[in-house]
């Protein structure tokens, strides 16, 4: 969305050197890249007990008693989490919130990076706060805050009803409702864990435990008819507003949709699943059998399994390619539209895809050393630290960004490489 | 043949069987343990229950049995005998006085310790049969008070002691600002990505013994380790739904501790000094999930200290000079074949050890593990005159000249610390990080 | 009258007890498996062949575990009873004698006062077997009726057996009880705890394989 302001000559920029910060500050933390790559920042001790963040060697103006979760927005703004005097709130490029709270974490960004939402506490009370105001109504406690993608929306897991330990009878009865910005559902439930808003940000559909044996999904605060021996995190399909979620039936995972269930197939395991952009198809992690793990889409698991694990699964933004990071025989790989890339990793982050769809490049480590893959061939570059690939909005050319390329073992820069070179 | 007289009511009030019982008919009790003999009753217990001969073998593997003066009753087929048999044999119909009774042994007279595994010529998995029992009081909501309200924290919070989101990271601020006091510049990493190691624990260390952490962050500081820790949920590793037969919490458990580690991307989870939560991530978790074995590496403390000793990453400043004596944790010497390294590291740390025996994999129980202690102060009692073997053999220990136990698991150390308190053994109990924590370079 | 049920248990009776055993044993094999393979996945998943055949190897050798050093009187008599057990009833002369005239086959046979030494070594450990679960008070615990009617079932065939080659009183009406006391144990192996004989290696099997392959520690 902001990639097109971005600077995408082709070429290197050499955006800071780390040795100067070491230098110049006995305490430097791991460096944290903007999006746009022209911004690295870590949180540094400038003083003693005293913190700051230095963003390309300049020193915010504002010294702390206490940073920490240092994160670029997704529109290279910088924002963390700090402290003075034990109160705590939310830095923004250095600026903080009007006030100050018990403590505040979690950090939430809306998907364009204008909206942050925190968790916060005050003398107990729990609520959250976004953009520096926070929910009128508080809770004796919060958890599993979740904003909608505009970030107009937050909810979280509160609870409704006070009960001692030891009280389990009562708990039994349910103490644990949603609030949506505040506002409380009015139903409550043993447990709610995941939650979801629809893509418009209007609707609210969570995981949650009924009794102790009974799970279903929420969605408004009205459970669906059905009841299941667990579930997972819904999801709202992103056209027609419908939700599914991964249910555990007598004979393995299924997918149920509005309480019914939706995929013929069943797994010993299924979750994560996610949709195409125009809702027409699902993928999902699945296990077809105990220990074999793979991508299903639209139920149809591919023909490649993995003995360890199954992570990161990604769409493609035309919704026709699905790509992954998974492990096997404790080696990690990158496995896309049913195939399994050749080189095996130490680590393997998740696939990122051109604008197009054409293209899947990842971040992987191995011996101790950080590179890009682009389809398959790692770029002849090596770093000693490295960022997610992003791809220029016409895909046709590829920003690396990463620390200790050409010799050099401090330097960061960016690298703007040409696809078809 | 003699008639003993069943002792068929529980003796020991506890609001969690008493009135999860009263809530109960024999029409539901055989309703639901019918479906669940239907559902989930396969080989393994029919096989169990069948090739059992009777043969009295497993008795002398008990520390129950051989605590309390060799009482059959106490003995792992006396235990099946009294809380299993008649269910199978009855196909469910059993009272709700039974059930109740079945309860208190399959939670409070077994610490699932597995020792008898090794006795029973057939191999017999008692551990399994009692767990078995377990889920079937799940199922009816006949479950002692005290651990069933920590399984219902795990589900509320994820961790095992009601610990707030807020007050985990609090908790690790403030670890990390006394250790600062210590040593200049140490630092708690959270939610550092792509580090090497991540590394979880049980609830209890933020709630009661926070400075555990604290150690920790001190041996991975000296050790030069890539290493954090999460600000979510899934930075504790413990679980106590795998004691209370809830198997499906068990899963969302281990899932979103799995899950924690991975979005991190580190490459292996280290854990704190605990035997359940390493049996609950190792052996028991990852399979209610389809994992075959833990997705990353699963690493139990002892492990690690043992590669950081090998590989010379500690130094040792001086050695631990009391004599010290070692209690091998069941779940992860019986549950993990980590008694030698355990002994490496004594051996690199302290200049005089003293065995106990039995020791290794034929140690006796602390008498906590399995969920026992969870159970509360009820069964304290109980707990404490079942462990009186273990008190004999610590005592020997003692006359040994053994001054400090180290035990590597905390549940052991909380019971131990209650048998030594209620045989009045001068000893004292450490973690195996107190030890490292004192002499080593930092 | 005699001679008419000596024929039968000698001859049709026989064929009935050898197909008992051997379909129900293969009955009781296959139904086992089929339940494992629904509701047991985990006993499949962690099989070592490795770790079964050492865990087997030490619970097969006379005090290589430690609950065998123990219990050495236990430990004697439950090697000596199981090996005269298999041994006698297959070298026995007198039944490789019956089989060479029934089918043609034969094998070696034991010398007749070895088998007779062995008899009386399974019919003492039996009694043995009987004092432990009068006299132990956990076993006295554990026992019901089923089990003496088990031991009993175990013990018949070789004391009537003894009898009869001894040729002690009425002997040929207690041959009779021999043959039929011996098709009666082979017919209830399958169908009750004797089945541990069919069972042992499976259950010992996936014990070590948990213990060796996953938890990588003795279970003996």
């Amino acid at each position: 969305m902001y990639h097109s302001y971005w600077d995408w000559n082709v070429g290197k920029k050499i955006i800071a050197d780390l040795s100067q910060w070491r230098k110049t500050f006995e305490w430097v933390e791991e460096p944290y890249v903007s999006p746009d790559g022209e911004t690295i920042a870590a949180i540094v001790k400038p003083e003693d007990l005293k913190f700051s963040v230095c963003a390309n060697g300049e020193l915010w103006e504002n010294y702390f008693d206490k940073i920490w979760y240092l994160r670029f927005k997704p529109n290279n703004s910088l924002v963390a989490l700090v402290s003075k005097d034990s109160r705590w709130t939310v830095a923004v490029a250095g600026q903080t919130w009007e006030n100050g709270y018990d403590f505040v974490w979690d950090t939430r960004f809306s998907k364009d990076g204008k909206r942050i939402t925190v968790a916060a506490v005050n003398e107990n009370k729990y609520f959250a706060v976004t953009d520096g105001s926070p929910w009128e109504q508080t809770y004796p406690s919060l958890s599993n805050l979740t904003v909608s993608d505009d970030g107009r929306n937050a909810a979280a897991v509160v609870q409704s009803i006070l009960f001692n330990s030891g009280e389990i009878f009562k708990f039994q009865q349910g103490c644990y409702t949603a609030a949506v910005n505040g506002k409380a559902w009015g139903t409550n439930f043993l447990n709610i864990w995941d939650m979801s808003f629809s893509p418009d940000g209007q609707h609210l559909a969570a995981e949650v435990r009924k009794t102790l044996y009974d799970y279903t999904i929420v969605v408004d605060g009205q459970p669906w008819d059905k009841n299941f021996l667990s579930v997972w995190k819904p999801k709202f399909n992103p056209k027609d507003g419908s939700v599914t979620a991964p249910v555990k039936v007598r004979g393995g995972w299924a997918l149920a949709r509005n309480g019914e269930i939706f995929w013929d197939e069943r797994f010993l395991q299924l979750w994560h699943h996610q949709y195409s952009a125009d809702g027409k198809n699902i993928a999902a992690i699945v296990a077809p059998r105990f220990g074999q793990w793979t991508i299903a889409v639209n139920g149809r698991p591919w023909p490649v399994t993995f003995n360890n694990l199954v992570t990161d699964l990604v769409v493609s933004p035309d919704g026709r390619r699905i790509a992954c990071a998974a492990k096997s025989d404790g080696q990690w790989y990158i496995a896309a539209d049913g195939q399994c890339w050749d080189n095996g990793f130490d680590m393997v982050w998740a696939p990122v895809f051109s604008p197009d769809s054409r293209h899947i490049a990842v971040k992987v480590e191995k011996d101790g050393r950080f590179f890009v893959v682009i389809d398959g061939n790692p770029l002849k570059m090596d770093f000693t630290a490295a960022w997610d690939p992003i791809f220029s909005p016409d895909s046709e050319k590829i920003m690396i960004k990463g620390i200790g390329c050409d010799g050099n073992e401090s330097q960061y820069c960016r690298h703007i490489l040409n696809l078809y070179d | 043949m003699t008639k003993q007289s069943p002792a068929n009511i529980a003796t020991i009030p506890d609001e969690g069987i008493d009135k999860g019982g009263q809530r109960l008919t024999t029409d539901q009790i055989t309703r639901v343990i019918s479906r669940h003999l239907e559902e989930e009753g396969g080989a393994r217990l029919k096989i169990y229950m069948e090739t059992c001969v009777h043969c009295g073998l497993c008795s002398d593997a008990c520390h129950f049995y051989l605590s309390n003066d060799h009482d059959p009753k106490f003995s792992p087929a006396g235990k099946v005998k009294q809380a299993l048999a008649p269910i199978i044999r009855k196909k469910g119909r059993v009272s709700v006085d039974f059930i109740k009774k079945a309860s208190e042994i399959a939670f409070t007279e077994c610490n699932l310790c597995r020792r008898c595994v090794m006795y029973c010529p057939f191999g017999i998995n008692i551990a399994y049969l009692m767990l078995f029992i377990r889920r079937i009081c799940h199922k009816l909501g006949v479950v002692p008070q005290y651990i069933q309200d920590t399984a219902h924290s795990h589900s509320a919070t994820m961790n095992q002691m009601w610990v707030k989101e807020d007050e985990w990271i609090d908790t690790l601020h403030w670890q990390e600002d006394e250790a600062r006091d210590e040593i200049e510049n140490l630092r708690i990493p959270l939610e550092k990505e792509g580090a090497d190691i991540f590394y979880s624990v049980i609830g209890p260390e933020p709630k009661f013994r926070a400075q555990l952490i604290y150690q920790a962050a001190v041996i991975m500081n000296a050790a030069g380790m890539d290493w954090t820790m999460p600000a979510t949920s899934g930075w504790d590793n413990s679980d106590m739904c795998m004691y209370t037969g809830d198997e499906e919490m068990v899963a969302r458990l281990k899932k979103v501790h799995f899950e924690a580690a991975m979005r991190l991307k580190t490459k292996r989870i280290v854990m704190g000094e605990c035997g359940h939560a390493f049996r609950s991530v190792h052996d028991v978790g990852n399979r209610y999930l389809g994992w075959k074995m833990s997705p990353l590496s699963v690493i139990h403390a002892i492990e690690f200290y043992y590669e950081l000793f090998r590989d010379r990453k500690l130094r040792v400043r001086q050695k631990y000079s009391i004599p010290v004596t070692l209690h091998d944790p069941c779940n992860v010497v019986r549950g993990g074949g980590l008694h030698e390294l355990a002994r490496y590291v004594i051996h690199e740390t302290c200049s005089r050890f003293v065995e106990m025996h039995p020791n290794r994999e034929h140690n006796y129980c602390c008498g906590a593990g399995g969920g026992v202690i969870n159970c509360g102060p009820p069964y304290t009692k109980k707990r404490e005159s079942s462990s009186k073997v273990k008190a004999d053999q610590l005592a020997d220990a003692m006359a040994r000249g053994a001054k400090v136990i180290i035990a590597p698991c905390h549940n052991c150390h909380s019971g131990l610390e209650d048998t030594v308190k209620h045989y009045g053994l001068d000893m004292e109990i450490k973690f195996l990080g107190d030890i490292i924590y004192e002499c080593i370079y930092k | 009258m005699m001679h008419e049920i000596f024929s039968f248990v000698r001859g049709p009776m026989v064929w009935i007890a050898f197909t008992v055993f051997t379909v129900g044993s293969l009955y009781r094999f296959i139904s086992m498996w089929r339940l494992a393979k629904k509701k047991d996945s985990v006993v499949f998943n962690y099989f070592s062949f490795f770790y079964a055949l050492r865990s087997i190897g030490h619970w097969i050798f006379p005090f290589a575990g430690v609950n065998m050093r123990k219990h050495p009187a236990m430990t004697v008599v439950a090697f000596l009873f199981h090996i005269c057990l298999f041994v006698v009833p297959i070298f026995l002369s007198a039944h490789v004698i019956m089989f060479k005239e029934s089918w043609n086959i034969s094998w070696r046979w034991l010398p007749d006062p070895a088998a007779d030494i062995m008899v009386m070594i399974v019919i003492v450990c039996c009694l043995f077997f009987w004092g432990r679960r009068i006299f132990l008070k956990e076993v006295r615990y554990l026992t019901s009726v089923s089990d003496y009617l088990i031991l009993a079932a175990v013990a018949a065939p070789f004391i009537s057996g003894l009898w009869a080659y001894h040729q002690w009183t009425a002997f040929s009406a207690v041959m009779i009880v021999h043959i039929i006391s011996g098709e009666i144990l082979l017919m209830i192996i399958p169908f009750t705890k004797l089945s541990h004989m069919l069972f042992f290696p499976f259950t010992r099997g996936y014990m070590g394989s948990e213990f060796g392959a996953v938890r990588h520690a003795k279970d003996w």
